[in-house]
This record gives structure tokens, sequence and C-alpha cells, in this order.
């Protein structure tokens, strides 16, 4: 079937058969940053967005991103880097498999909350697991990241 | 500048944050044929007919393999190093069928849906026995799991499968009898944990090609290439010397990837078809058909003179290898020797243990590695020994911890600790947990009772006088280095940590250290990343390596200095006799490829002959509703003896980690069985590994001691950070509610069901 939608930015025109996963089809199309870690939508791994909303690649079809803009972390290179450098510093990327859906749900709780607490990120990003990092360093990670980009904000007001 | 003690960034942090294509599945091509796998729905059968015809005929199916097309050769996929003391009780493809998930047929097709098709087209008559579940009923029982004349056991350890006995022995050291004869208190008690999953984001997964030279490619989610290759050498029947093994970045190991769990299989269809392919588990496989933790039931009698000393522990271990025995005969060891070591004045101690095989996924190697089990049951009974004796446990454990110097016993790979600093930990977790005011409980007036836990743990670094660390240094043309590992980075950080000692070692930048790893062809060999072996033994190795090349850059800057070699310097730029007389590191390099005969490559292989154990203090508070039982941790506080922390960062956040997986254990990982013997818990939905709304604070800090025999005084972190949450925990729910829990995980209705009995008995 014929599928028409925006991939980090791009109109494309593509072949999907119908019952092909999400997942499947954008790793098909190169964007090997969408992990598959389980097959329940359990793990957050696969996350991806969908104009602009966080949605679990593996349980969505291909079909559904008709007319829609979906991102991946392709295309959030540059915001990748810069929260992930945040990550980095507490050693809590560990190995990496994660990280990925992990971040892309960090963007679109960015979108969302305004000023979260720390119980409303854990809350937010509740369907993210990690098995290597007990969750406490990418807290921290994420607190200081915040704090960042809320310094970096006034500080562009006030120029 | 230096490296070592610093927060150092991973080398590979940031390809891993913006999530390029480094893992396995990344790295396959499109060309791969799917393999998949054809598994029993029986727990103990036999294949009496099977018909593979309509499968093969499916579009797209390239091969069906069956039990009679694979090599009549039994191996262990245990990744051990010689010699291998797992039994040698595997085929490829096996007629006996031992539990639910066991392999029947593999699968080769061009697409998912072609091998999914062939999958239903497969024909088989099962002939279906009844099953072991058991454990309690397998030793000596009627029905043997391996009845095979070929199956193994390569060295002694007490197996006999005509027993389904995969390893059995006692050690004893004094009269444990008459000792607890003499102790005022005593008590025996039994605990029972189960098989948990490692659950590693990445699933297991391989892709295997033919080079040009014909031989066998294998790119895998693996943490020990090196016998990975050796055991497909075994599995194929074709000599190791064919085999390449190559690891890219890995998503989480633990332990379940030091077993050969998918290998095997896209191994033997890119040999017999010369075809790339790839096995990537599900989910659901990586439940059912995996490498868990061993189910454990411990025994402990633990007795006490009026002072609190302790005097004597008697530990019996019943371990459960399931179907095959991978890691079975040492996984049990450590539930007896890295617990009763824990106890210093113990003066009579006996270790007993029996793994029997049963119908039920074959357990491996799970961070602990045994150590986990038994020290959640001797912690326990300390605990409640404390309780019996009207003693804070934080005391008692003062009174009997390890101490510099003072015995370990039962611990054969150091008769005393070399380097300790439990008291240090003790009384840093204590303030902490601001324990003694919260000591024992606290009602919280609205239905909620909180309460506090302790426990001690220790693990080892490294298997001492078995594992191998290689390193591989290597002065570039640029004046860079290049440090080649044969160790496993799984996310652990070893390839940075390793780096760091380098750069220290050489007085370098650690950006002008180049680091790889692993490939079998270019590699130093190295047993690979488990037991918690690879800062302790690889660092040594690295070290030794770049002391020895810095005596190889200084003969050659001497050369071109004209001077001999003692009479100069090297400072990590310059060699130098005097300001005036210098060569910079990059002339040498240069020196190094034009004219020269003297390679600026140096390989160093380190064995520890001892394995100093790591310690740590763990302290729980919970917080459990007195009406659901159901239990929170709200607070955390460890404190780790690792020796230097090398990268604190890494320690602080494999310690947080460890933690949680141990949270984990102790509260949600339940693994249950159908009547049949069909695991009940086969993906995240019924599995339930902890999320962040699970946990309340974990806090670490770390006391280090300095150990002589590692590389800057390092000891190892990985495994012993997992030990301390389930004793500590279960005394904490204790504390709180006076019910005792002894079989993990303590479920909200195990809570609920004893704070119950307790009104009723009242």
């Amino acid at each position: 079937m014929n599928l028409s939608f925006w991939l980090n930015g791009v109109y494309r025109h593509e072949e999907v058969e119908p019952d092909t996963m999400l997942l499947d089809f954008l790793r098909e199309k190169g964007c090997y940053s969408v992990k598959c870690g389980c097959e329940t939508s359990n793990c957050g791994l696969c996350t991806v967005l969908m104009d602009g909303k966080p949605v679990l690649s593996c349980s969505m079809l291909a079909l559904r991103a008709e007319g829609k803009k979906i991102v991946t972390m392709e295309g959030m290179q540059k915001e990748a880097e810069e929260f992930g450098a945040f990550l980095a510093d507490e050693g809590a990327e560990q190995c990496g498999f994660c990280n990925p859906g992990f971040i892309m749900n960090i963007f679109a709780m960015e979108n969302e909350l305004e000023d979260p607490t720390e119980e409303e990120i854990k809350e937010y990003l509740a369907g993210n697991l990690c098995r290597c990092s007990g969750f406490v360093g990418q807290t921290r990670s994420i607190l200081k990241y915040l704090e960042y980009k809320k310094t970096k904000k006034r500080e562009e007001a006030e120029e | 500048m230096s490296y070592v003690s610093k927060p150092v960034r991973k080398k590979d942090a940031m390809a891993l944050v913006t999530g390029k294509p480094v893992f396995t599945n990344d790295l396959a091509s499109k060309d791969c044929l799917i393999v998949k796998i054809l598994r029993s729905p029986h727990a103990n059968a036999w294949i009496e007919e099977i018909k593979t015809g309509t499968a093969k005929q499916v579009n797209g199916v390239v091969a069906v393999y069956t039990y009679k097309d694979v090599p009549r050769k039994r191996f262990t996929l245990a990744g051990q190093t010689y010699p291998e003391l797992s039994p040698y009780d595997h085929y490829i493809l096996d007629q006996r069928l031992r539990f639910v998930g066991d392999a029947v047929a593999i699968v080769a097709a061009e697409t998912e849906a072609a091998a999914e098709k062939a999958l239903k087209r497969i024909k088989v008559k099962y002939r279906v026995d009844e099953p072991v579940l058991d454990m309690h009923k397998a030793k000596d029982g009627k029905i043997l799991v391996h009845p095979e004349e070929d199956w193994e056991a390569k060295i002694p350890v007490g197996a006999d499968n005509k027993r389904n006995l995969c390893a059995s022995g006692v050690e004893e050291s004094g009269d444990v009898e008459k000792i607890l004869g003499e102790c005022k208190y005593t008590v025996d008690r039994t605990y029972h944990t189960k098989a948990n999953q490692q659950a590693m984001m990445e699933t297991f997964r391989t892709y295997c090609y033919k080079d040009y030279f014909g031989r066998l490619n294998v790119v895998s989610s693996t943490q020990v290439p090196f016998h990975v290759r050796r055991i497909l050498g075994n599995a194929l029947d074709i000599p190791s010397s064919k085999i390449r093994v190559i690891k890219p970045r890995i998503g989480g190991g633990f332990g379940a990837k030091q077993t050969a769990v998918t290998e095997i299989y896209p191994a033997f269809v890119t040999w017999m078809t010369g075809r790339p392919s790839k096995i990537l588990y599900s989910r659901y496989e990586s439940q059912i058909c995996a490498s868990p933790r061993h189910e454990m039931e411990i025994r402990v009698r633990a007795g006490a003179d009026e002072n609190g000393i302790v005097r004597a522990l008697d530990v019996y271990t019943l371990s459960n290898a399931g179907a095959y025995g991978e890691h079975s005969p040492t996984t049990v060891g450590l539930s007896g020797h890295k617990s009763i070591a824990l106890y210093r004045h113990t003066e009579a101690h006996r270790f007993a243990y029996d793994v029997v095989y049963t119908n039920v996924q074959a357990a491996g190697a799970y961070r602990g590695y045994g150590a986990t089990q038994g020290i959640y049951a001797v912690e326990s009974a300390i605990n409640e020994l404390a309780h019996m004796m009207k003693m804070d446990p934080v005391k008692l454990r003062e009174l009997n911890m390890p101490m510099e110097g003072e015995p370990l016993p039962a611990y054969q790979d150091c008769i005393t600790a070399p380097s300790c600093t439990m008291d240090q930990c003790m009384q840093r977790a204590k303030e902490m947990m601001n324990w003694d005011e919260k000591y024992p409980y606290k009602d919280m007036g609205n239905g909620k009772v909180r309460g506090v836990g302790v426990a001690m743990a220790m693990q080892g670094s490294s298997i001492a006088g078995i594992d191998v660390g290689g390193a591989d240094m290597k002065l570039n043309e640029d004046g860079s280095y290049t440090l080649g590992l044969g160790c496993t980075d799984m996310g652990t950080g070893c390839d940075t940590i390793l780096s760091q000692i380098a750069a220290d070692c050489l007085e370098t930048s650690i950006e002008n250290i180049v680091v790889f790893g692993v490939d079998t062809d270019i590699s130093p060999y190295d047993s690979g990343s488990y037991a918690s072996a690879t800062t302790y033994t690889t660092g040594m190795a690295v070290f030794q390596a770049c002391q020895e090349l810095r005596k190889k850059i200084c003969a050659l800057g001497a050369k071109m200095l004209e001077v001999n070699p003692e009479e100069v310097n090297f400072d990590g730029e310059f060699v130098f006799t005097d300001e005036e007389h210098k060569v910079s590191l990059k002339e040498v390099a240069i020196k190094g490829t034009c004219g020269n005969t003297q390679e600026l490559q140096v390989t160093r292989t380190h064995c520890s002959p001892i394995s100093p154990p790591p310690f740590m203090v763990g302290m729980a508070e919970v917080e459990v509703d007195k009406e659901t039982g159901s239990v929170k941790v709200i607070d955390y506080a460890a404190v780790v003896d690792c020796g230097t922390p090398i990268n604190p960062n890494l320690v602080r956040v494999q310690t947080e980690g460890g933690i949680v997986q141990g949270i984990g254990m102790a509260l949600h990982e339940d693994v249950q069985y159908t009547e049949k013997g069909k695991i009940r818990n086969n993906s995240f939905m019924q599995y339930k590994i902890p999320s962040r709304l699970d946990i309340g604070d974990v806090r670490v800090e770390i006391r280090g001691s300095y150990e002589p025999s590692g590389p800057f005084g390092a000891k190892s972190i990985g495994e012993l950070v997992i030990n301390t949450p389930c004793p500590a925990i279960a005394d904490a729910v204790y504390n709180a509610t006076g019910v005792r829990v002894r079989e993990l995980p303590i479920t909200p209705e195990k809570v609920a069901m004893g704070i119950l009995k307790q009104k009723l008995e009242k």
C-alpha cells in the first residue's frame, strides 16, 4: 500500500505492507536508533514522535503514519547531543540501548510539561525502562538539563 | 593530567546517546537469512517423528534442520575457561526435549514471514513423558533429565547424570555440630530464591557470514567472544581456527550473555548454507529459553555466643540447574563461599550442596552468580539471630564483620582480607540512614509503617588463578596509542576505565588512546567480562603493557639521542636526558615506522592468584501498607569498598543499577510455572522489572580501600552491588510488620497474609 508521510522533516512516498509495524518500517528506512526491547508495549525503547506526541512504534502499524510527521532520533541529533551530554556526565547512558526511546520521550515531555517536578518527570517517563542505571542517574541528568535549559532561556530573554 | 579516580565520560557515550547504529542488529547486513526456532510445547518429550517437507516448500524458506542434521557431539554453552566445569550436555538439536521452549527445529528463510510460516508447517509427533519439575524430587528420582550415555562432566564436581546430579559436595572446617551445640543462640531457617531473568534491554542476538577465506564470522552480543569461538567449534564440530567472533556494542548482559544462548543457530545455518544469517530473540524467548539466575533453596544454621560472636555457620544449598548445566557446578559454590566469609570469627563452618537437573528452563550466570542467593540466606539468618538475641543487627555485624588482615572463613581465594573498609562502610551507612533513630520501625499513623533493614555483602574480583586479562598496547605513527582489548564493554564502561589506566601510565591524554575490542582474530586473549574481573584483571594487564611500552619508547628514544637507555627519561611527551637533549614522542613514533627493527607494541597477559573481595553495606527503608501488604523501598543507602574507584561515576551508576535490580528481585520479579512446566512470566507484562516509579531514593557513597594487587589499588564493583537488597529489604519488612518472608519475591500477598495470620494468632 502507499504511504505518504514526513520522516524527519522530509516528505516521502513509500510502499508498505498493511501488517508492517512502524518500528520495523522505520528501521528498514535506516532509522536504526529505534530499538525493540519487548513486544508488549512495556519498555519504551521504540518511542518516536508522531506530530510531536510520543508513540510506541512497536505497537503501531506503519500505515497509521499516513499524513503525519514522524521524528526519530536521526532527526534530532543536535538535541540528542545537548541532552546526551548531561546523561553521559552522570555515566548513566550505560549500555545505551534504551537511550534513544528514553531521550525522545524527554523531548516530548519538554513540549508537554512546563517546569515539571521530579515526581512529574518520573511519572511521565515511567514507561521507559532501563535495566542498567537504576534510573537515579537518569533523573539527575534530567534535572540538570532542565535547569540548564531554563538558564539558557532566561539568558536569551535578557539579551 | 591524571584520569584515575576522575569521573571521565565514557568514550562511546556520544554515539550511544545519539542513537548511532552500533549494536549487532544495526550492523547485520540486509540480505541475512532470518533464523527462527521451533520450540517444544512439552517439558519432557521425545521426538518420535518429525516431518519438514511442507515447511521446506514455503516460498522463501532456505533450510529446515532437525536433530538428524546436526553433529552428534555434546558440548556446553557456558562461557568458561579451561577446565570447563559445566557438563557437556548439549546438542544443537536433540531428539529428547527437556523443557518447554527447548529447540526442536531450526528454520532459515529469506523473510520473517516465511520463517514463521515454515515453523507452523513442521509436523512433530511427540512422545510426552512425565517431567520432573520440583527440584526437591529430582535427586535420585525416577525421571532422568539426561539419561544419555554420551553425557560428560569434564572434571569431577560430584556430578552423576543417572541421579539428576549436576554437581554435589561438602566442604567442612571444624566441628560444626559441636560448636553449634555450645552456642547460646542458634537459628535454623530455610530461604528460597527464584530464577530471575537478567532482562537486559537488548535481547540475545547474533549474525553470521562467511568471508573470502570461507571462515565463519560471528558478530554477536556476547560477554565472552573467545569462549564463543571455542563453543562454536565444539558445537559445529569444526576447528575453531575457522571461526572469528566480533563483539560490537552490547545492550546489557548482567551474565546472561556469558552463555552462548543464540550463537549456535545462525552459525550452523551460515556454515551449512554459506549465506549470511541472523537470529534475534524476542523478549518472549528471552524469558522462557535463555539463561536466568539459579533458583536456590538454602538452609542456614547459625550460632552465636552470649556476646554476639558468630561461631558457627552451616549452609546447605539446593540449586536448580534446570534442563542443562550451564554454570551450575560453579554458581552454587559462591552461595557458601561468599556468605560464610562475611563472619570472621566463625570457628566451624560447613557448606554442602546439591545441584539438580529438572525439566525447566536451564539457568546460567546472573550478576552475583550464586553469592546473591547465599548472601540473602545467610544475612537473613543473621538478622533473625540478632532479633532472637534482642541485639541491633548493625551491632551484631560490627562485632563479626570482615576486617583488613582478618580471616575470610570458607573463602579459598584469599585466606585473609587483603583490603577492607567494611567498618567504615557500616559507619557511614548508619549515618546516611540515620539508623539509630529509625531502627526498628515507625508507625506513620495512616495505616502505613516504615521499617529499616541492613545487610553486608562481598563478591570476588576475578576467578583466582584462572581468569586471564589481555592488553595490547601499540604506539602509532602519529604519536597516538591503540589499546587492543579482549574483554567486553557491555555498557559497564571498561573500554573507558582501561583507557584511563593506560592514559595515566603513559602520561598522555585519554583522547590520545584509541581503544578497540573485540575481534578474536586481532584482540589479545581475554577470558571475557564476567566474575567481576575486567577492571581488576585486564586493568593490571594494561598497566603492565604500558610499563613495558614505556621501556621500548625510551630505548628507541635513547638510540635516537645516541645515549644508553638507562640515561633517558620519558614524561609522556619527550624522551630526554636534559633540557637540551630530547626527542618528542611523535619523533620516536615516526622513527618506529622507518628503518626500525624494534616494535613499539607490547602484549601483556595477567592473571591474579587471589581474588580480593570488594565489600559493601546496604540499608533499606521500606514503607509497608498494613492493609494491602504492599511494600515500597523509599530510601536505600549503600556504601561500597571497591578499592580505588577508577571512575567514580561508573562505580556509582553500577551500584545504583545493581541495587535497583536487587530491589526487583526482592519485591517483584517472580518466575512461576504451570503444572505442565510452562513459564507464566513470559513477557514484561507478567515479569515485572522495576520502573522509575517503583523506587525511592538510592544513595550511594564510596569508602574505597587500597588493594595492593589491583591496578592503582582497584578491586571490582559490578556484581557485589546486587547482593544487599534482598536481605536488607526482607528485614526491613520484618521490622515494619513482624512478618518474615523467606521466599522471594516479597509480594503484597505474602505480607498481607502474614499480617492477617498474626492478627488471627492474637
